[in-house]
């Protein structure tokens, strides 16, 4: 018990919680965090930046439009996110086919991984948002938000498929045989043995493409949808003030910090429940 | 040699592994409930010959039969072939993310179609059986060498195995440790399971086998009764590898 508590001690910010040492951590955090703003605020262009980038007046007009410009956003991530965990793993269990069978669809899946990982995000968000309706196709829709985030799923679906691909060849060879040898089919292997051990290990890579996703959302912002980029940018360019884009900055931060945390916290959970956690 | 099916017979196994031939044409066989030791050095192909019966590797020429029926013929299902042979490794191999019971229920669930409320209760008694009955909810990462091993053996035999292939199954385990799974396999022994045993232990090979056999370089050199193997071996290379087990106080 002695070994869980000091594993969930690692990696945490906080020092061992003895009261003492709070105290010092606080104390000294307070001087650090207070010399440092000192530092800024009576630094010789702070009137200028502060006005340019942090103007209170602008900071509060803004706030509530940028933050609903944000649920687009949003609503475009969530949605992206679910469709790319998805395809990107069946691309990655595609690749892992075996024989001499499979070979095109190996070949399929390495060839899409190649092509959608080195084209620019951006070039594919404007190849999709302004050449597909171009096309004129009769079931497709020409709605900027769609194509915009339909790119999004094609470029990171490439990235999660290689980190799911990471994932699976970490799991020893052993487990696989170990699961054949009760009797177990390829499939079920893959889905009860290989799959959970290997995406528990990729969690925090998954996390860093998933925040990459939210981050990119603003690319739609080219296709002329007014998400919080375009919505910082419609301001900034009324007011002659930058202040718009830092509270568009200011919600991306938002949302990330607090997912960093939850994954920290979920992989801590899940090593604390296995011990040496998904060593074999 | 009784009139009955043999439980497992090998016809002249060879195996490759690239330019390297590890089995050498094999010939064996093993009556049911008999208890057979593979002996003989790191390297011998001992390992390679339960890999084989196990289907986790393609033999390159030669048959092996479990139970009558041929498993290395076309048209074998292989999972089915492999539910009928339990396996255990020297590394217990069990899996991380799952407890105790979701490892020893898996292939009862998913490949014999039992429901979790039957396969539970099958395991349950199982690993009480082994003396593993608090360690049901427990990872494997928790368990020390020995319950790991148990519980590897629980697991290999929650589909009802009519032969049981272990494979230096107590290699990996501190000294202290290594009579707790002996005395599993020992009880399994008195129980009537067919086992075929790749082990380094030699006094455990003593005790326990019906037939010992020799594995030098993938032939099978020299089997016969342990008394016979282990007091006057035929084989040259046989007694040099006793001598050099006993030189190392092995045995």
């Amino acid at each position: 018990m002695l070994r869980g508590s000091d594993r969930a001690r690692r990696g945490s910010l906080l020092l061992p919680a003895s009261t003492g040492n709070v105290w010092v951590a606080l104390g000294s955090t307070v001087v650090v965090f207070a010399g440092l703003a000192l530092i800024v605020v009576n630094s010789p262009g702070w009137p200028k930046v502060k006005h340019g980038f942090f103007d209170p007046a602008e900071f509060r007009a803004y706030f509530g439009t940028i933050g609903h410009a944000f649920v687009l956003n949003i609503k475009i991530f969530l949605v992206a996110e679910v469709l790319i965990l998805t395809l990107a793993l069946v691309l990655a269990v595609l690749r892992q086919l075996p024989g001499p069978v499979f070979f095109p669809i190996r070949l399929l899946a390495i060839g899409y991984t190649d092509l959608f990982r080195g084209i620019p995000t951006i070039l594919l968000v404007y190849l999709f948002g302004f050449g597909i309706p171009t096309l004129q196709l009769a079931h497709v829709t020409n709605n900027p938000v769609y194509l915009g985030a339909a790119a999004l799923v094609v470029v990171y679906t490439a990235y999660v498929s290689e980190v799911y691909r990471a994932g699976i060849e970490s799991v020893h060879p052993s487990q696989e045989a170990a699961a054949r040898s009760l009797g177990l089919t390829r499939g079920q292997t893959m889905q009860t043995v290989i799959l959970p051990q290997a995406v528990r290990r990729v969690i925090p890579p998954l996390l860093n493409d998933f925040i990459g996703l939210q981050k990119d959302t603003a690319l739609i912002s080219v296709l002329g949808p007014v998400e919080a980029l375009q919505r910082a940018t419609l301001g900034a360019s009324s007011e002659f003030n930058y202040t718009p884009y830092v509270v568009a900055a200011f919600f991306f931060v938002l949302i990330t910090v607090p997912q960093a945390r939850l994954t920290d916290w979920l992989i801590e959970r899940d090593r604390k429940r296995q011990m040496a956690g998904g060593r074999v | 040699m009784s009139t009955a099916t043999p439980a497992l017979v090998c016809r002249d196994v060879h195996k490759s592994f690239g330019k390297l031939e590890v089995l050498k044409g094999i010939d064996l066989s093993v009556d049911e409930h008999e208890v057979i030791c593979l002996i003989g050095a790191s390297g011998s192909g001992k390992s390679t010959l339960l890999r084989c019966i196990n289907l986790l590797e393609q033999i390159n020429s030669g048959s092996i039969e479990v139970g009558g029926q041929e498993i290395t013929g076309p048209g074998v299902d292989v999972n089915q072939v492999r539910r009928g042979i339990g396996i255990v490794f020297q590394a217990f191999n069990l899996f991380p993310h799952m407890s105790v019971m979701g490892n020893v229920t898996l292939a009862p669930r998913k490949v014999m179609g039992l429901s979790r409320s039957q396969a539970e209760a099958e395991a349950a008694e199982l690993l009480d059986r082994f003396g593993l009955a608090d360690k049901r909810d427990e990872y494997p990462d928790r368990l020390s060498g020995g319950q790991q091993q148990r519980v590897a053996i629980v697991r290999a035999l929650a589909t009802h195995p009519q032969l049981m292939l272990l494979d230096e199954v107590t290699s990996a385990l501190d000294p202290e440790l290594v009579a707790e799974v002996l005395n599993v396999i020992r009880e399994l022994a008195e129980g009537g399971m067919t086992m075929l045993i790749a082990t380094h232990e030699m006094g455990f090979a003593r005790d326990i086998a019906r037939r010992v056999c020799f594995l030098d370089e993938g032939v099978l050199l020299e089997q016969g009764p342990p008394e016979q193997i282990f007091s006057s071996p035929r084989e040259e290379r046989t007694q040099q590898f006793l001598q050099r087990i006993i030189e190392a106080g092995r045995m």
